[in-house]
């Protein structure tokens, strides 16, 4: 929690949002309340269309809500961007570019250094302390292509941190992760959590259930519980279905049951696992 | 080849062969300094719409001239082309950012618009067929000293931009998102960048013409991409193949029909091709290069 007289760093209040007028000004989130504070390690769950990836655009400051105030590290979310990390889902990164791993964590420095041909010493400095960190130093001058998934997640992860975040948000991190790289991350950011707060965004419940300290469930509205009270219950009803729990052996992290939910195809959790409630 | 070079070493008797070898050479070092980023951020089509639409704005400039010859007699055709550049890369550049759906089909209009009012400019502008004939098709041989001027001025332009906003430049080609993030205005960046590439359009008009601009832009750059994995070597070898590809192809057809415009456009396709087949050859020995060896989309 963050100490007293510190803001929250995310205090989002009676949050709106909609993409288009015609539908309202809460088709998207309706009336969302979220408040994270200093060394918390959030989740945030919900089926696809749910609104999480809205929400996390809010409080990067990249979507303005309809209703509602949001406030980051005690900021307008604009304002604050720059102290916060962002692991985006599927990075937008083009593989193509010609550019190394250290480049690319580079790019969390451009807010304090984006004129001229080179990054000054002290930003590649810091770079490479980010890459050291999660320990991904040896891979400073390889094309970000040629690396895992499970890499590329700790070099996305080093440029969030290059940018002297006080806040950490992933949407995914582990999609598309093998299991032991899938440990390894879960690893970095308990590490990481001592330091900052951090908010993930998944689908994974059975990392949620045993990793997190709170959980956002979110369907447009949402709702914030403790772990232990995600039940197959909450799931089906924020997934709008009932829910199946198929239990399956050492798939990342220990955790082992999948979750199904029926009822609501478009609602429908892809990849969903979880742990038995 | 070799008479080019004695002719050349002779001046006084030869101005234009050196105006043509200095406009070939300063016209590199713009696409040398802006193809890449041309290549990397797949704004290859955008840079042929703007072009094509500068055919618009020299059609326009020939025929004010003719129409008001004693208030725009000074007006020359290449400023009614950078202008109409210009405008067509902002243009241009807003509709792609802005768009939420593919704008390919609204750009190629734009693009046959632009060289269709250039082209109905011309049929109102008696004898100047063939000078808007020497902006479509290039006209390297008929190089001035204005012209050298002026393309001297653009290069300067062109490359102390792209030193001043080379990360920027990098940054949007690599994650718009993280820029947005980390404050660096997308739109406003993009948009210098295309104005960058319709000054470098402008300087490439006499040495290869409007029409086949898009072959001295991209081709060195994306024939540098396939062997190189990073942007500053990119850049420099994009220049030197430039140099070459503008002055050994025009010499080796010094004296005969054959327009050097052509010989150029043909030599550096020539050296793209070749480019293509040495990386295939390479990967097939199991190494790559950077921009073309990497998988297209995002990670």
């Amino acid at each position: 929690m963050s100490g007293a007289g510190d803001p929250p760093a995310i205090d989002v209040r009676g949050v709106s949002f909609s993409f288009s007028p015609r539908e309202g000004p809460r088709a998207v989130l309706d009336r969302v309340d979220f408040v994270v504070g200093g060394r918390d390690f959030v989740g945030i769950i919900g089926p696809n269309g749910g609104g999480k990836t809205t929400l996390v655009r809010i409080i990067l400051g990249l979507l303005d809500p309809q209703e509602g105030s949001v406030r980051v590290l005690g900021a307008p979310p604009r304002a604050a961007r720059r102290s916060v990390g962002y692991v985006p889902q599927r990075a937008s990164i083009n593989l193509a570019a010609p550019a190394s791993v250290l480049d690319v964590v580079l790019m969390g420095r451009l807010g304090r250094s984006s004129w001229g041909w080179r990054f000054p010493r002290s930003d590649r400095e810091a770079a490479l302390a980010s890459l050291a960190l999660t320990g991904t130093a040896e891979l400073a001058q390889r094309p970000l292509a040629s690396l895992s998934g499970g890499q590329r997640q700790r070099v996305l992860i080093a440029r969030a941190l290059c940018a002297d975040a006080r806040l950490l948000i992933l949407d995914e991190p582990t999609a598309g992760v093998d299991a032991e790289a899938e440990r390894d991350l879960t690893e970095l950011l308990h590490r990481l959590n001592e330091r900052m707060p951090i908010v993930i965004v998944t689908h994974d419940i059975g990392f949620v259930a045993s990793e997190v300290g709170s959980v956002l469930c979110l369907n447009r509205r949402g709702s914030v519980h403790r772990p232990q009270e995600v039940t197959g219950e909450t799931l089906a009803a924020m997934y709008g279905g009932s829910v199946r729990m198929i239990g399956h052996d050492g798939c990342g992290g220990g955790h082992g049951v999948h979750v199904h939910a029926h009822g609501h195809a478009d609602r429908e959790p892809p990849g969903a696992r979880g742990a038995a409630p | 080849m070799i008479e080019f070079f004695r002719d050349l070493s002779h001046v006084r008797d030869a101005p234009h062969l050196l105006t043509g070898v200095l406009a070939g050479l300063l016209a590199s070092v713009a696409c040398g300094v802006v193809g890449p980023y041309v290549i990397v951020r797949r704004i290859v089509f955008l840079a042929g719409a703007i072009a094509h639409m500068a055919v618009g704005g020299v059609g326009a400039a020939i025929y004010l001239r003719f129409a008001a010859p004693e208030s725009l007699g000074w007006l020359r055709p290449i400023h009614g082309g950078m202008i109409a550049a210009v405008a067509a890369a902002l243009l241009i550049g807003t509709i792609h950012h802005r768009a939420s759906e593919r704008v390919d089909t609204l750009i190629g209009a734009l693009w046959a618009i632009g060289m269709s009012v250039g082209i109905l400019l011309m049929k109102f502008t008696p004898g100047y067929e063939s000078e808007l004939m020497g902006y479509l098709l290039g006209s390297i041989v008929y190089v001035d000293w204005p012209d050298v001027r002026l393309m001297l001025a653009l290069v300067a332009a062109i490359a102390g931009t792209v030193l001043l906003f080379h990360k920027r430049f990098l940054a949007i080609c690599l994650d718009e998102e993280q820029c947005a993030l980390q404050g660096v205005p997308v739109l406003g960046t993009s948009l210098l960048l295309l104005t960058m590439v319709a000054l470098t359009v402008i300087c490439l008009v006499q040495v290869v013409g409007l029409i086949l601009v898009l072959a001295l832009l991209t081709l060195p750059a994306a024939a540098a991409g396939q062997h190189l994995a990073r942007i500053g070597a990119i850049v420099w070898t994009s220049i030197v193949l430039s140099m070459l590809l503008t002055t050994l192809p025009r010499a080796a057809v010094y004296g005969t029909r054959i327009s050097p415009e052509s010989a150029i456009v043909i030599a550096a396709g020539a050296v793209y091709l070749a480019s293509l087949g040495a990386r295939r050859l390479r990967a097939r020995r199991g190494s790559s290069g950077a921009i073309a060896s990497a998988p297209d989309g995002p990670a």
